[in-house]
């Protein structure tokens, strides 16, 4: 059944639904009311990327670089190394996509403050196609010292997120889908960096699913149907990747047969490859990936695309089904 | 106006300087020698007459910002960073050495009066445009100065040139660029490699302020600084005609120079020619 963390009415077919990009506008905006060393930095997404409601109340703080993402990484640099708290946005495509190597060595290597913000990604993005899917991101950013990485199940949690990363003195990725999302979590679920948690627990569960992103939706879906059919799960939200909560997720794995991670990525490099080197390094568990499998994306509306890349709660739930036949 | 005798003072510094990068490179066993002698005189010249610095309290809020992109040439930054009083003159010998503060490439953690980790190419500007940029939202009215030095191969990576168009968007006038024009890169002559020219133009097409000064003359790189500071509502950047290898005739206007450090035979050849006179 769901926990306090979920939000009760998730289930419901008319459950809200907000883009997670609009939740980062309002804690981003939040955020610079409390702190004004606060910067925002766009490279010519800003409305898209929802930087604009702070751009709009501090036009001070905010530059605008056109499209220089690699610029915009190492500019951000220079400012935080002056105290500044710059936030850097733009799709994940392009950031990290296009400026991982200034992000590692301007931004992680000199260990500075500068929140790396991407929008648009997994295959959300629908019809606007593979080029611009970012399903690779969390990949490249995983092997970076000294990068927190943060991708928010919903609206509510990227809000509080954006608020929690703009509180730290160490660099951030914070992982953002375009499209609106149901609300899985509530205004009262505790947000803490590094820090997952239960959104569904049954008594002595069989099996495992450690979910991020619009993927804690899909796997809270698919936990009610596995439920109905008496497999009993327990739906972990593991909003940071890394840090990765090692001890939260051993204390829920230890009894299940089976361990599934969901995400909207490659399986190659991305959260299934952390819990997997957790697992083999601890517990060695039977274990199934949940996304996208070596291939690109392509158009299509974002349904279309979670059906064909096997990442619908229908598709979770036939493969944990088969899995634990096994 | 530089006075004959601060030219004097600074041309011994200066020879100082490209002894200590023989000295490191030999030592060290690997590193860039050509860039390094090349800058010797550029570097002495900011460090002991241009830049507001405290090298015993180097995090002093005031401080001018000095930003190596081209971090390769580590040598002549850590050896008048020495000379200046930031650490002591012994520890140059420990350049690229396990545990050292000295990394093959500067990293500001390791070292105090580091103000940025470099080497990988084309992102110094940037921060450099960064910084000032912060400064500019903290005090409007900050007389700090943010000099950014890069090397004239480096200027084939994309990224600079982003940073100089969007400078010019800024019209920030405390940023000064300083180019390291001495036409070597890895693989040649930079004008082989990938041509540069017309180099002025471009830059004054990006709105900045454009300077091509001998980067050898400290009357010449005075007059350029002092016309650069004075500069209103643009970025200055001063195009450094220098000799690679400068100093040491086996070592000079040869690419092959450019990354790797002289043989204990050929360090003693280097330094008794540099204090021949």
């Amino acid at each position: 059944m769901l926990t306090n963390f979920a939000n009760k009415n998730v289930f419901d077919s008319d459950v809200e639904q907000v883009a997670l990009r609009s939740g980062f506008g309002e804690g981003l905006l939040e955020a610079g009311k409390n702190d004004d060393r606060i910067v925002g930095i766009c490279a010519d997404l800003l409305k898209s990327t929802k930087m604009h409601l702070f751009a709009n109340e501090f036009p001070e703080r905010f530059i605008e670089t056109g499209i220089m993402e690699q610029h915009m990484a190492s500019l951000a640099s220079g400012m935080a190394a002056m105290g500044k708290i710059p936030f850097i946005s733009s799709y994940s495509m392009f950031n990290p996509g296009r400026n991982w190597e200034q992000i590692r060595t301007t931004i992680c290597y000199n260990d500075v403050p500068v929140k790396v913000v991407g929008s648009h990604a997994g295959v959300s993005v629908g019809p606007d196609g593979g080029s611009h899917q970012a399903i690779e991101d969390i990949a490249i950013m995983r092997p970076i010292p000294n990068l927190d990485i943060i991708v928010p199940a919903d609206a509510t949690e990227a809000k509080k997120a954006t608020l929690a990363i703009a509180k730290t003195d160490k660099p951030a990725y914070l992982r953002l889908a375009r499209e609106k999302t149901p609300l899985v979590t509530n205004e009262d679920t505790p947000f803490k960096i590094g820090r997952a948690y239960s959104v569904w627990e049954s008594e002595n569960p069989r099996v495992a699913i450690i979910a991020v992103g619009p993927m804690v939706y899909q796997a809270l879906l698919s936990a009610k149907a596995l439920e109905d059919s008496g497999v009993k799960t327990v739906v972990l939200n593991s909003h940071t990747i890394k840090p990765l909560d090692e001890e939260t997720i051993l204390k829920y794995i230890k009894n299940t047969e089976l361990v599934v991670s969901a995400e909207t990525h490659q399986i190659t490099g991305g959260l299934g490859g952390a819990i997997a080197e957790l697992l083999a390094k601890n517990m060695p568990k039977k274990m199934i990936f949940i996304g996208v499998q070596d291939r690109f994306g392509q158009s299509g509306t974002p349904e279309e695309l979670m059906r064909e890349y096997g990442l619908d709660s229908k598709t979770i739930t036939s493969k944990i089904v088969t899995a634990l036949d096994e | 106006m530089i006075t004959d005798e601060k030219i004097k003072k600074l041309q011994t510094i200066a020879k100082d300087v490209r002894v200590d990068i023989i000295n490191m490179l030999v030592e060290a066993g690997s590193g860039h020698t050509a860039g390094s002698l090349g800058m010797a005189d550029v570097f002495t010249f900011l460090y002991f007459h241009i830049l507001r610095h405290k090298p015993d309290d180097p995090q002093w809020e005031d401080r001018d910002r000095l930003i190596l992109s081209n971090g390769h040439i580590a040598p002549v930054l850590y050896a008048v960073m020495a000379r200046a009083g930031y650490f002591p003159l012994e520890e140059l010998q420990t350049l690229r050495k396990f545990h050292s503060r000295l990394q093959g490439h500067p990293h500001k953690g390791y070292l105090p009066g580091i103000e940025t980790s470099s080497g990988p190419l084309g992102s110094g500007l940037s921060q450099a445009l960064g910084m000032a940029l912060a400064e500019d939202m903290i005090n409007p009215y900050s007389d700090k100065f943010f000099y950014c030095l890069l090397g004239d191969g480096e200027l084939n990576e994309g990224q600079n040139w982003e940073a100089f168009m969007h400078a010019g968007k800024e019209r920030i006038h405390n940023l000064i660029a300083i180019i390291d024009r001495n036409d070597i890169q890895i693989d040649g002559y930079t004008h082989d490699v990938m041509p540069l020219e017309p180099l002025k133009e471009k830059f004054e097409s990006f709105g900045w302020h454009t300077q091509e000064v001998n980067g050898h003359s400290f009357e010449d790189l005075d007059q350029a600084i002092n016309l650069a500071k004075n500069v209103n509502d643009m970025p200055s950047v001063i195009i450094a005609i220098t000799v690679p290898g400068r100093g040491v005739k086996e070592f000079e206007r040869k690419p092959e120079w450019h990354g790797k450090a002289p043989t204990k035979e050929e360090g003693e050849m280097a330094i008794s020619e540099l204090t021949a006179n």
